[in-house]
């Protein structure tokens, strides 16, 4: 072995221990961090100089001390033209030939095992309701003339929204409601000119409410932009102009935001006077499309 | 005390000549070829890691007040499942480093099938026989996305739980069946708390269960049909030139398995990914700005913002918007990569012969060309998947960006296709000129040989 072999391999073996000693030590780090409860950065830290080391070291040692490529292993291709597969199937016909009544009684297998398989779909309709027409109501329709109430239940008075102020609303009794979440709204006094499909006579006040989940992928509606008059959604930019009924301007959604028939009872609370005017949210193949 | 352990069970079960026969088995070398194995790895650091994550995780949404060690969140109303992810994160020893380990190591995975991939179908290497593994690849990358998909939608976070929304509505959307899908998949209407357990058996038992099945037959048609490689010296259709399995090849391996971990580690301490702690609990009336799914779902995600505004209404029944972003289009991408190998071979004039050499992506440039314009198309719909994020860094309206990413999808896939389809032709130009140059210089040495033999 020449001096410069034996100078390069003694190079490789002091590298390829370095790793695995500084493996050593990351791992007996890590094991003192645990205990002393430190922080994820530095457990971090140390786990990838106990894994890494191992690892450069296994990779360097197979480079640098492990016989190296250029062995060569034949491949049959898997193709084979000498028949092969026609002697095996020659084989399963000729064994078959010795099963009796394979055409009766191999039909009953079949008819049996299809009436299994057709009774086993069966339990899967266990995984849900039907859905009727849940998608058609929301909670406003549980109960008659619901007042509209915050997240925390409190009830919303006539003098609560500044003009231009935004807020998200549910019928009482249903906080949080995923179908009735409403974005109630007080009109601008010096931009009122609600424009048509708005349903003129469900705003009062300057109040007007529409459903908050987008027509588009579900999303809450989450932002009301004063400036343009428009609910936005966070999710896919879908823009619905609040003066014209909600309708869609910008993004993919393709229906305005139901509104919501309110009114003001005689404490000057909001309610709401019954449920959306069409289904919430995005569409579906029946969705009903002369209101809800 | 190994040699002892092998001929105890030797003695027992004969697998000597089995074993002697897959050790020597030969490896093609070539950097590309670990990129499945960066996949493989993943997946068990996955594997590790989810496990131990499992054990504290809690798939429950009722409500409960937070009362654990993060002070932001004190007296919050929040689902046991937010609760007990923020628990594990701030209270568990090592939880936060594994739950980050765990998170980049999905990421990594789905990058390393991705490129892995791209590097089967620019070299060729799904053509006859590896058809079937192809299939399972695809396969695979789809289970992957959804197994993804689940896990990030489970701690019951703000960003997540609006994934969870997004995806009933792609749901709901499907003609005729949808409405009963959407119900039967998630327990009924959204949000109704049975679906938390579907999605985390789905995703700790259900989807792994099959990709280990997947993994497991993917592995061995590499192992029964042997790797492919690239052409040269000594390298033909009837043979494989490489390294052994034993040592060489194994120490390679396992070495580059420690090598991802340690790499996922060091991520995983240093990098925060999903901060579900800044996201806060998820209610259904609630959104965040800018939000974003993790990069693989980006595509379709830019697909739900990029198309037009319009549905299809006909006889009463309706297709809704996001039928076309959210199921036709990904449907078309993986229906046509399914359908790949066998669309070439039927336009390539039925090429049935077996290929075990790779092809070189300047040699094949319609196919070459293919798959650059696709890969533009989805970087287009992964730039409008964060096409907020791009209005707001640009100062451009949202409007503008819109807009210009609706004409890129399509122009920039044509351009890109011809570009590539110029420069594998120029590629391939420069081969013959550099083959017949140094030919040329062959020659010329002869000759000159020839003259001064013949002086």
């Amino acid at each position: 072995m020449s001096e410069q072999r034996q100078k390069s391999e003694r190079a490789a073996v002091r590298s390829i221990l370095a790793g695995f000693v500084v493996a050593v030590i990351a791992a007996v780090v890590f094991m003192v961090e645990y205990a002393l409860d430190a922080s994820t950065q530095v457990l971090g830290v140390a786990l990838l100089f106990a894994f890494g080391g191992i690892g450069y070291s296994l990779t360097a040692w197979a480079h640098r001390l492990m016989p190296r490529g250029g062995e060569v292993e034949d491949r049959k291709l898997m193709h084979d033209p000498e028949g092969e597969q026609q002697a095996a199937a020659d084989y399963f016909r000729s064994r078959l030939a010795g099963v009796q009544r394979r055409g009766l009684l191999g039909g009953a297998l079949a008819a049996a095992l299809g009436a299994l398989g057709l009774a086993v779909v069966f339990p899967f309709r266990s995984l849900g309701p039907r859905p009727g027409d849940a998608l058609r109501r929301t909670d406003y329709a549980k109960v008659p003339r619901p007042k509209l109430v915050t997240s925390e239940g409190r009830p919303v008075h006539r003098d609560d929204l500044p003009p231009g102020g935004f807020l998200t609303v549910f019928p009482e009794g249903f906080e949080g409601s995923a179908n009735a979440q409403t974005a109630l709204i007080r009109l601008d006094p010096d931009r009122t000119e609600v424009q048509a499909p708005t349903r003129e006579e469900w705003v009062v006040e300057g109040y007007i409410a529409y459903s908050k989940i987008c027509t588009h992928a579900g999303c809450p509606v989450g932002e009301y932009q004063q400036e343009f008059q428009t609910l936005f959604c966070p999710c896919h930019q879908s823009s619905f102009e609040v003066l014209r009924g909600a309708s869609p301007v910008l993004g993919p959604a393709d229906r305005p935001l139901p509104q919501l028939p309110i009114g003001i009872d005689e404490a000057g609370f909001l309610v709401a006077l019954g449920d959306f005017d069409e289904a919430v949210g995005p569409g579906w193949w029946t969705r009903p499309k002369d209101g809800a | 005390m190994i040699a002892r352990l092998a001929r105890y069970i030797d003695d027992r079960v004969r697998g000597g000549e089995y074993a002697k026969k897959g050790m020597s088995k030969v490896f093609p070398e070539h950097w590309s070829f670990l990129l499945g194995e960066i996949a493989l790895y993943s997946f068990v650091i996955l594997i590790a890691t989810g496990i131990f994550l499992a054990l504290f995780f809690k798939a429950d949404w009722s409500d409960t007040t937070y009362q654990g060690s993060y002070a932001p969140l004190h007296g919050v109303e929040v689902s046991k499942s937010y609760d007990s992810t923020i628990s594990l994160i701030f209270d568990v020893p090592a939880g936060a480093l594994i739950r980050q380990i765990h998170h980049w190591a999905a990421l990594v995975f789905l990058a390393a099938i991705v490129v892995h991939l791209l590097r089967i179908f620019f070299t060729g290497a799904f053509k006859r026989p590896r058809e079937l593994n192809w299939i399972i690849g695809v396969t695979l990358l789809v289970l992957a996305i959804v197994e993804g998909f689940a896990g990030y939608s489970l701690p019951d976070d703000l960003l997540s739980g609006v994934g969870i929304r997004i995806g009933y509505s792609i749901a709901q959307s499907i003609p005729v069946v949808g409405s009963w899908l959407a119900f039967l998949v998630f327990g009924g209407e959204f949000p109704a708390d049975e679906f938390v357990s579907r999605l985390y058996i789905g995703h700790v038992f259900v989807v792994p269960l099959i990709m280990m099945g997947l993994i497991g037959i993917h592995l061995f048609l590499v192992v029964r049909q042997k790797h492919t490689q690239f052409p040269g010296p000594g390298r033909t259709n009837d043979n494989v030139v490489g390294e052994r399995l034993w040592p060489t090849y194994t120490a390679k391996s396992v070495g580059l398995f420690f090598l991802i971990a340690g790499v996922l580690a060091g991520m995983g301490g240093l990098f925060q990914i999903n901060p579900i702690w800044l996201y806060g609990p998820y209610h259904p009336d609630t959104v965040t700005t800018f939000a974003q799914p993790d990069w693989y779902m980006g595509w379709v995600e830019g697909a739900l913002r990029l198309m037009p505004s319009f549905r299809v209404e006909a006889f009463g029944y309706e297709i809704p918007n996001v039928f076309f972003s959210g199921v036709l289009v990904p449907g078309v991408t993986f229906g046509l990569m399914y359908l790949y190998p066998f669309i070439e071979q039927r336009l390539t004039g039925a090429d049935r012969r077996e290929h075990h050499l790779l092809d070189r992506p300047r040699e094949h440039p319609w196919r070459t060309s293919l798959g650059v314009a696709i890969l533009a198309y989805h970087a287009v719909l992964l730039a409008a998947g964060a096409q907020d994020i791009l209005a707001e860094m640009t100062g451009a309206s949202i409007n503008l960006i819109i807009r210009t990413l609706q004409v890129l999808v399509f122009v920039l896939p044509i351009v890109a296709w011809v570009v590539t389809f110029l420069l594998c032709n120029q590629l391939q130009q420069a081969d013959t000129y550099g083959a017949r140059k140094a030919a040329l210089r062959r020659r010329e040495e002869d000759e000159v040989e020839v003259g001064s033999g013949l002086g």
